[in-house]
């Protein structure tokens, strides 16, 4: 048998129950294995005792037969999501300090569930990055190396880069992400997992920290499909707390792996094959094709003619929401305060000593397109072209049942190598930030290595709430991919 | 009738609009399930909405949202099906989002009508431009220590109705019409309690003046004005400072400005360059709001009879005058107690009963309607003894004192008090005698054309009748025996 943190949470459940080994023993292995590999910086804080303390009283539901979905599976939460009694920064000095007395509605539903939270892992500062660089503890490290170069420290993608990062060095079963324009499917590829942002309105918001409202939206991250299915299933919902979380029953998505994806219709937009598009992105595109093909469904060539708008538009409507949304870290209630003469001077050196330079990049930005008289330029603008996108989405799901690209245009960059540059690295979320405007459900997993020997993800596309299409898609990718590369010294 | 300010180049006219920030009566807040109630020890109706802790969303209270609709109703304003809560951005430390949650380009309520009743009985129709729901902020506490501010957010959250007139006021006296009936208006409707001095009910105004026939010039806001007399004192003030600036050859600058109370001037707000620019956009943590036309014809049916109408019926159904109907009808207890004791009486001897004597001991003891100092059963009871002759009008008035004092029913007084009045013309014929016979020469002075001394023997004969004798009968007898 694998080391127990090897384990996918599907074959940890069968090993808990057939009481092979239990939930405290679990809890064990993950927070050594986080231990050792503490020099990736995945986590903000580790909650050991806690992580314990809750694996003993899983053993013990477990013993008296109640057992939940996820009963002491142990899992790391991304530090955007409130948790009671455990600090949440979302990685930014303006809450360095801050400990909620609040659990958000979906860290509250895994904790029901019977899963284990192991920790917080770190992010890109309020989840605003593509590469985990801009967390002000530091960034996390990918456990990937490149074969050639191996001393190149590489960025696990982000924002969801700390989840990521576990997951994929068996530092836990299974992560919690947020998504906003990529933050769980550009992490998901770079570091050889399975991520999935359901659609909009499908995990409560109720407790994370809010980046831009009518985008963020919660998923998992797991080394398989099946996995992932499964701790989203726990995570989703309905929640009257939150006004636009959908009021409608969540299916069992594990079910909706049946392996059978004959006849089902793949779109494969041509504008998601730009001119200067890697050829081993294009390749592993083409193979992703192939594989469904191969299984029985039918590609079809589809237009999504408004792509070419969505990263600017993205670039306008997150960052008009995330200066009003961040408004509230003003110093006078909670977080980091730097005192001043006037409560002006109080407010700009607070947020000015509490927020790093990609935060304040995108506030003022936001504060600009919302100004007077440049509302009407952008965000009004912005918000239509939203529109259209969504109607690209919509008419080409008329013939498709879903859609199949490219999760990111590249494999992990390394540190250093593009932070000189912010438009550079926005453009890593050029396949994600479409999905994220429509609001529609995007899956990223492990289809093949790069030349370098870093994986490379696609995305599946989904239909509003028809994640089960999704899953089922990715199910038999999975199956036919075959991808088992690790980390290297993770191997067996 | 509009104010004109008669300037040294020529007449000015007023024209004022206001805004008035009604309270929502809820239990909860709009946004929150924080309680509202006013004069909590601070910082105890706080929830973590309301104190805008990272991760926490806005659910829209439903009954905050049907009493907008009833207040809309009321105005009878448009309701718009279709709304947007909007995001106004700003910092200010009692403004734990550092946006409020209004409604900017789509309302709930539209355009409505508030009609005023002037003192001479005239009435003007007022219109009413919009009515949004938006949140309160926190207060700020300046005054509790010498460096530092505190912070009150029980009232942050606090559902807010924002009504907007269309500057349509002509006078001081107008605008304070407007104050009054929108707020037995919103009183009827138990949408809001309009208690100006808890801050339940808050006022601007807009004020400029113009050459009477001109198009509209520009206009201050003022701010702070708590009271419907200091709203009549501060546009009188402004209108006045505006017009002298004119009058000087300056012009009036658009800007925010302070009632000061204790001066009765108004300051300019703004002393830095601090424009505002709200960066309003529709809250993406709310959906639009839309409401059921079906759920909007059931609150209408379920609406009060309104000022307007009970006023119309009182005139219809009693005969009351324009005035007597509109001041009964202004608090909605006081018309019920008018009609509880009008009810198969002589409206016109109950309107004069409940609006004069009633009313002038409520007010001397301190009384609330709903806490009569005579209950109406008893104020019917000596309605019918005045009209059964049974007693004078004096006679009524001290018997009623008496009903104030010991709360008895009138006709128990007069019986324990023989306060009868005398309608027995042998009796009062005999102290008429006594009276002329006691004053040969009062008699021959009158009889000389001293027509003024019959109030003295009128007087005469009620102090020896110990005032129950019928003053209508003791004149004609009088006038005979005179004669």
């Amino acid at each position: 048998m694998s080391a127990l943190n090897h384990l996918t949470m599907a074959q940890a459940l069968d090993g808990l129950a057939a009481k092979t080994f239990t939930a405290v023993e679990l809890a064990e292995a993950h927070l050594a294995a986080i231990g050792a590999a503490s020099g990736l910086n995945a986590f903000t804080t580790v909650t050991a005792e806690l992580a314990l303390e809750r694996a003993a009283a899983s053993d013990a539901r477990r013993a008296k037969g109640q057992a939940g979905a996820l009963e002491g599976i142990p899992i790391a939460m991304k530090d955007l999501f409130c948790t009671e009694g455990v600090r949440t920064t979302a990685s930014s000095r303006i809450l360095e300090t801050f400990v909620p007395q609040y659990e958000s509605t979906v860290s509250a539903k895994l904790r029901d569930a019977g899963t284990v939270m192991l920790g917080k892992t770190s992010l890109d500062e309020f989840a605003m990055g593509s590469s985990n660089m801009t967390s002000a503890f530091g960034p996390v490290i990918s456990p990937w190396k490149r074969r050639a170069d191996p001393a190149a420290r590489l960025v696990p993608g982000g924002s969801s880069g700390g989840s990521a990062a576990a997951v994929a060095a068996r530092l836990a079963m299974g992560a919690t992400g947020t998504d906003t324009g990529g933050s769980i499917r550009q992490p998901a590829a770079f570091c050889g997992i399975v991520g999935i942002k359901p659609t909009y309105g499908r995990c409560s918001r109720w407790g994370i920290v809010a980046f831009a409202s009518s985008l963020d939206q919660a998923g998992s991250m797991a080394r398989t499909v099946e996995d992932a299915a499964i701790m989203l299933t726990a995570m989703a919902g309905h929640d009257p707390k939150d006004s636009t979380s959908a009021p409608l029953p969540v299916p069992d998505f594990k079910a909706a792996l049946t392996g059978d994806v004959r006849g089902l219709k793949i779109g494969i937009p041509r504008e998601y094959r730009p001119a200067g598009l890697s050829d081993e992105i294009a390749r592993l595109w083409d193979d992703g094709i192939a594989m469904l093909k191969d299984a029985g469904a039918t590609p079809v060539e589809i237009g999504l003619p408004h792509t070419k708008y969505a990263l600017a538009t993205y670039y306008i409507v997150a960052p008009a929401e995330c200066s009003s949304n961040l408004a509230r870290y003003d110093g006078v209630r909670y977080g980091l305060r730097v005192d001043g003469k006037t409560l002006d001077e109080m407010y700009a050196k607070s947020r000015a000593a509490g927020f790093g330079a990609e935060v304040r990049r995108r506030i003022l930005i936001g504060t600009y397109v919302l100004s007077a008289g440049y509302y009407d330029a952008y965000y009004a603008k912005g918000q239509k072209v939203r529109t259209l996108i969504a109607e690209d989405f919509r008419k080409a799901f008329e013939t498709v049942d879903v859609i199949l690209t490219p999760t990111a245009p590249s494999a992990a960059f390394a540190i250093g190598e593009t932070d000189d540059d912010p438009v550079t690295m926005w453009l890593n979320d050029v396949f994600t930030v479409p999905t994220s405007l429509a609001g529609l459900p995007g899956l990223s997993l492990p289809t093949g290595l790069s030349s370098e020997g870093l994986p490379l993800g696609l995305q599946l596309i989904g239909r509003p709430f028809d994640e089960e299409t999704v899953f089922k898609v990715a199910g038999v990718m999975e199956k036919a991919a075959g991808f088992k590369a690790m980390p290297p010294g993770l191997g067996a | 009738m509009g104010t004109v300010i008669h300037g040294e180049t020529g007449d000015w006219e007023l024209v004022i609009g206001l805004e008035v920030h009604a309270q929502v009566t809820s239990q909860s807040k709009l946004f929150s399930g924080a309680a509202t109630s006013f004069g909590a020890e601070p910082n105890v109706q706080v929830s973590l909405v309301d104190a805008a802790m990272p991760g926490m969303l806005p659910v829209l209270n439903a009954y905050c949202v049907e009493q907008a609709v009833r207040t809309g109703l009321g105005l009878k304003a448009k309701i718009n099906l279709t709304s947007v809560f909007a995001r106004k951005n700003y910092f200010y430390a009692d403004l734990p989002q550092g946006y409020q949650i209004s409604q900017y380009e789509h309302p709930i309520v539209g355009e409505g009508v508030v009609i005023l009743d002037m003192k001479d009985g005239s009435t003007t129709t007022v219109g009413i431009e919009r009515l949004h729901l938006e949140q309160d902020a926190g207060k700020s506490l300046h005054d509790q220590h010498p460096t530092k501010s505190f912070i009150d957010l029980n009232r942050s959250g606090v559902a807010l109705m924002e009504i907007v007139s269309k500057p349509d006021m002509r006078s001081p006296e107008e605008a304070a019409a407007y104050v009054n009936k929108l707020r037995s208006i919103l009183r009827y409707l138990g949408t809001c309690d309009g208690n100006m001095a808890e801050g339940s009910m808050r006022c601007d105004a807009n004020v400029s003046v113009r050459r009477p026939g001109e198009g509209l010039r520009t206009r201050a806001e003022i701010k702070n004005v708590n009271s419907i007399r200091f709203l009549q004192q501060a546009i009188e003030y402004e209108a006045r400072r505006q017009v002298d600036i004119y009058e000087d050859g300056g012009t009036v600058v658009q800007e925010t400005r302070l009632f000061d109370s204790t001066k009765g001037e108004t300051r300019s707000m703004r002393s830095k360059e601090h424009a505002h620019d709200y960066r309003y956009f529709p809250d993406p943590d709310l959906l639009p709001l839309v409401l059921d036309a079906d759920a909007v014809e059931r609150i209408k049916a379920g609406l009060p009879e309104l000022p307007d109408e009970k006023k119309e019926r009182f005139m219809r159904e009693y005969g009351l005058t324009s005035y007597d109907a509109g001041v009964l009808v202004a608090e909605q207890a006081n018309a019920a107690f008018f009609e509880a004791v009008a009810k198969g009486k002589d409206p016109k001897l109950a309107c004069n009963w409940v609006m004069g004597d009633f009313a002038a001991a409520q007010n001397r003891l301190g009384r609330d309607v709903a806490d009569p100092v005579v209950s109406a059963e008893n104020l019917r009871g000596l309605i019918d003894l005045i009209a059964d002759n049974t007693l004078s009008g004096r006679l009524a008035k001290e018997v009623f004192e008496l009903m104030v004092e010991t709360g008895k029913a009138p006709s128990l007084i007069v019986e324990e008090k023989g306060l009868r009045q005398v309608t027995d013309s042998g009796a009062i014929e005999a102290a008429i005698d006594a009276v002329l016979a006691a004053n040969p020469d009062k008699v021959a002075e009158y009889r000389g054309g001293k027509d003024k001394l019959f109030g003295f023997f009128v007087g005469q004969v009620m102090k020896a009748t110990a005032g129950k004798a019928n003053p209508a009968l003791v004149n004609d007898v009088l006038k005979g025996k005179l004669g």
